[in-house]
C-alpha cells in the first residue's frame, strides 16, 4: 500500500507572513487525518494547497490515482485538477452555500456531480439521490425543494451528500460543523463519523474544535504559525502532547 | 513465548505551561509478559501503574526505551512505530480496556462491542450480544447508546468490547472496579478463558481478592520521587 496523497517541502507566503513553512504531510487509505490549529495557524491554505486551490511557492504534491498513476497537483492544469475534483475527490466547505447551488433541487444539486461524473439515465440518478438523502438523514420527500428552505444543518448534510455520492477516494473537509449549533454539530459528526467508517474514506479535515478531531481522526497534525509542531495518534497527541502549544491547546478544552 | 517486553522504559512529563518543569514517572522498567500469562502491575497510588499501561498501549509516548511486542509472530519495538503502524498493532494484537468508556453519541452498546472485531458482521454482533449477556446486560439495552448507562454498565460495555475481539495482549485496568461480586466473578472467568486461549494480560486490579485469583504474578512499579 502506498499514500493517496503526499506532500514535502511545502512553502506559501502571502507578503510578510508565512502560511506554511516547510510542511509535510501524507495521507494513507482509509485514514481520517485532522489538522488542528488556531485562525492563522496555516491549516486551511495547507488544505488548499493539497486540494490544487492554492499553489504553493514552493514544494510538491503528490496524488496516486486508483491506477497507481502519480499526479503533481502543484503542476496540474485546471482542466486536470478538475477531472480530479469530478471524479476522485470530493470537497466539504465549511459554509454549505459555497458548494450548493441555491436556485436547484435538493435531488439536482446531489445528481449534478453524478452527471459531471458521466451519468445519464434520470431515473438512476434520482433514485441515487434519494437514497443519499435518507443517508444522510433527510427526508427523500423533499427531494424535489431547493436548499434555501432548509436549516443550516441540513444545508450542510446536502452538501455531504452531494460529495460522498460520486465515491470519492479522497475527501477535503474544511471546518464541517463550523458555524452550527452545538445541537446540530454533535449530529453531524456523529453522521460523519458513521459514513467515513462504513465507507472507508481517506479523509483531511480541517478543524479547530478539538472534540471533533479526537471522535473522527486517526491522526493529528498540529500547526502553529504556518509549521507542523507535532503529528500522531490521535489519542496520543491529545493525551500526552509535547510540543509547548499543543499543551496549550489540549488544557484549554472545557471538559464537558 | 514472550509476548511483550520491555528494556529500560522511561517516562516523563514536561510540562511547558508549568514553567517547563520535569516529573519523572518511570525509569528502567523491565517488564516480560508471556503467553497464557497474567501479571498485575502493583505498588502505591502514583507510583506509574496506569501511565506504564498508557505507553504499552501507545496512549502515552515514552521518553526512551523499547516496548518489544510479538505482532504478526515477530517481536517488533512498538515504542518506535508511527501512528499508521500503531493503529494496525491495535487493530490486530494489542487490546486495552480503560477504566472509563468513551461514549460515541448514537452508538448502540451492541455496536461499539462489535466493532473491533474481524470478519462476518453477523458473527460479530452474535458474539458481541452473547458477551453482554454474560456480563448481565440485559437485551433490551444492547440496542441503546450507553451514554445513559450506569458506570458499571458502562464498565461492562467496555470489558465486552476488549474480550470480544479476543487480542493476543490485552490490557486492563482495574477491569472489576464498579462492578458487583456476581459480575467481577463474570470478568474472573474471562480472565481465565482468555489465558487458557494463549493470551498475554497485564492488569491493574485494586481488588485485591480478584487479582489474587488471576494473577500469575506481581510486577512492582517503582515510584520515583524527585521532580527534576
Amino acid at each position: 500500500m502506498s499514500p493517496l496523497l503526499q506532500a514535502q517541502g511545502l512553502h506559501l507566503r502571502f507578503g510578510a507572513v508565512r502560511a506554511l513553512d516547510d510542511v509535510a504531510i501524507e495521507i494513507w487509505p482509509g485514514e481520517v487525518v485532522a489538522i488542528v490549529g488556531e485562525s492563522g495557524s496555516g491549516k486551511s491554505s495547507l488544505l488548499r494547497v493539497l486540494a490544487g486551490q492554492a499553489r504553493a511557492d514552493a514544494g510538491q504534491v503528490l496524488y496516486r490515482d486508483a491506477a497507481g498513476a502519480e499526479h503533481s497537483i502543484l503542476d496540474a492544469s485546471d482542466a486536470a485538477l478538475r477531472r480530479l475534483m469530478r471524479a476522485d475527490w470530493g470537497f466539504v466547505h465549511q459554509n454549505a452555500r459555497d458548494a450548493l447551488r441555491m436556485e436547484v433541487s435538493a435531488g439536482g444539486n446531489v445528481g449534478e456531480r453524478l452527471m459531471a461524473a458521466g451519468q445519464r439515465h434520470y431515473g438512476d440518478i434520482r433514485a441515487q439521490a434519494a437514497r443519499w438523502l435518507e443517508r444522510v438523514e433527510m427526508d427523500p420527500a423533499r427531494i424535489d425543494e431547493t436548499p434555501r428552505n432548509f436549516s443550516g444543518g441540513m444545508q450542510q448534510r446536502l452538501q455531504i451528500a452531494r460529495t460522498l455520492v460520486t465515491n470519492p477516494r479522497l475527501v477535503f473537509m474544511d471546518e464541517p460543523t463550523g458555524g452550527l449549533d452545538v445541537s446540530v454539530q454533535a449530529r453531524l459528526l456523529d453522521l460523519i463519523r458513521g459514513l467515513v467508517a462504513d465507507l472507508d474514506l481517506a479523509v483531511l479535515l480541517v478543524t479547530h474544535d478539538i472534540a471533533a478531531a479526537r471522535l473522527l481522526a486517526h491522526r493529528i497534525v498540529v500547526m502553529r504559525a504556518g509549521r507542523v509542531v507535532e503529528h500522531g495518534l490521535t489519542d496520543r497527541v491529545l493525551d500526552d502532547p509535547q510540543h509547548p502549544y499543543t499543551q496549550l491547546l489540549v488544557s484549554s478544552v472545557l471538559a464537558a | 513465548m514472550i509476548m511483550l517486553r520491555t528494556q529500560g522504559l522511561s517516562k516523563d512529563f514536561r510540562l511547558h505551561l508549568q514553567g517547563g518543569i520535569t516529573i519523572p514517572v518511570l525509569r528502567d522498567v523491565e517488564l516480560t509478559v508471556r503467553a497464557g500469562e497474567c501479571v498485575a502491575l502493583a505498588g502505591p497510588s502514583g507510583a506509574g501503574k496506569s501511565t506504564l499501561m498508557r505507553c504499552l498501549y501507545g496512549n502515552y509516548g515514552v521518553g526512551g526505551g523499547a516496548i518489544w511486542l510479538r505482532h504478526q509472530g515477530a517481536m517488533f519495538d512498538i515504542a518506535a512505530a508511527d501512528a499508521r503502524t500503531m493503529r494496525e498493532v491495535r487493530g490486530q494484537t494489542l487490546g486495552y480496556v480503560s477504566q472509563f468508556l468513551r461514549v460515541i453519541p448514537r452508538i448502540a452498546a451492541l455496536d461499539i462491542v462489535a466493532e473491533p472485531m474481524r470478519g462476518d458482521r453477523a458473527d460479530a454482533r452474535a458474539r458481541a450480544a452473547a458477551l453482554l449477556t454474560r456480563l448481565n446486560m440485559p437485551q433490551r439495552l444492547h440496542g441503546l447508546p450507553p451514554a445513559t448507562f450506569s458506570g458499571g454498565e458502562q464498565q461492562r460495555v467496555n470489558l465486552a468490547r476488549g474480550f470480544a475481539a479476543q487480542y493476543p495482549v490485552l490490557l486492563l485496568d482495574e477491569p472489576t472496579a464498579s462492578l458487583d461480586a456476581a459480575n467481577a466473578e463474570v470478568v474472573i472467568g474471562l480472565i481465565e478463558e482468555a489465558k487458557a486461549a494463549g493470551a498475554a494480560i497485564i492488569g491493574i486490579f485494586h481488588d485485591a481478592p480478584v487479582r489474587d485469583r488471576v494473577a500469575d504474578r506481581l510486577f512492582e512499579v517503582q515510584p520515583i520521587y524527585e521532580a527534576v
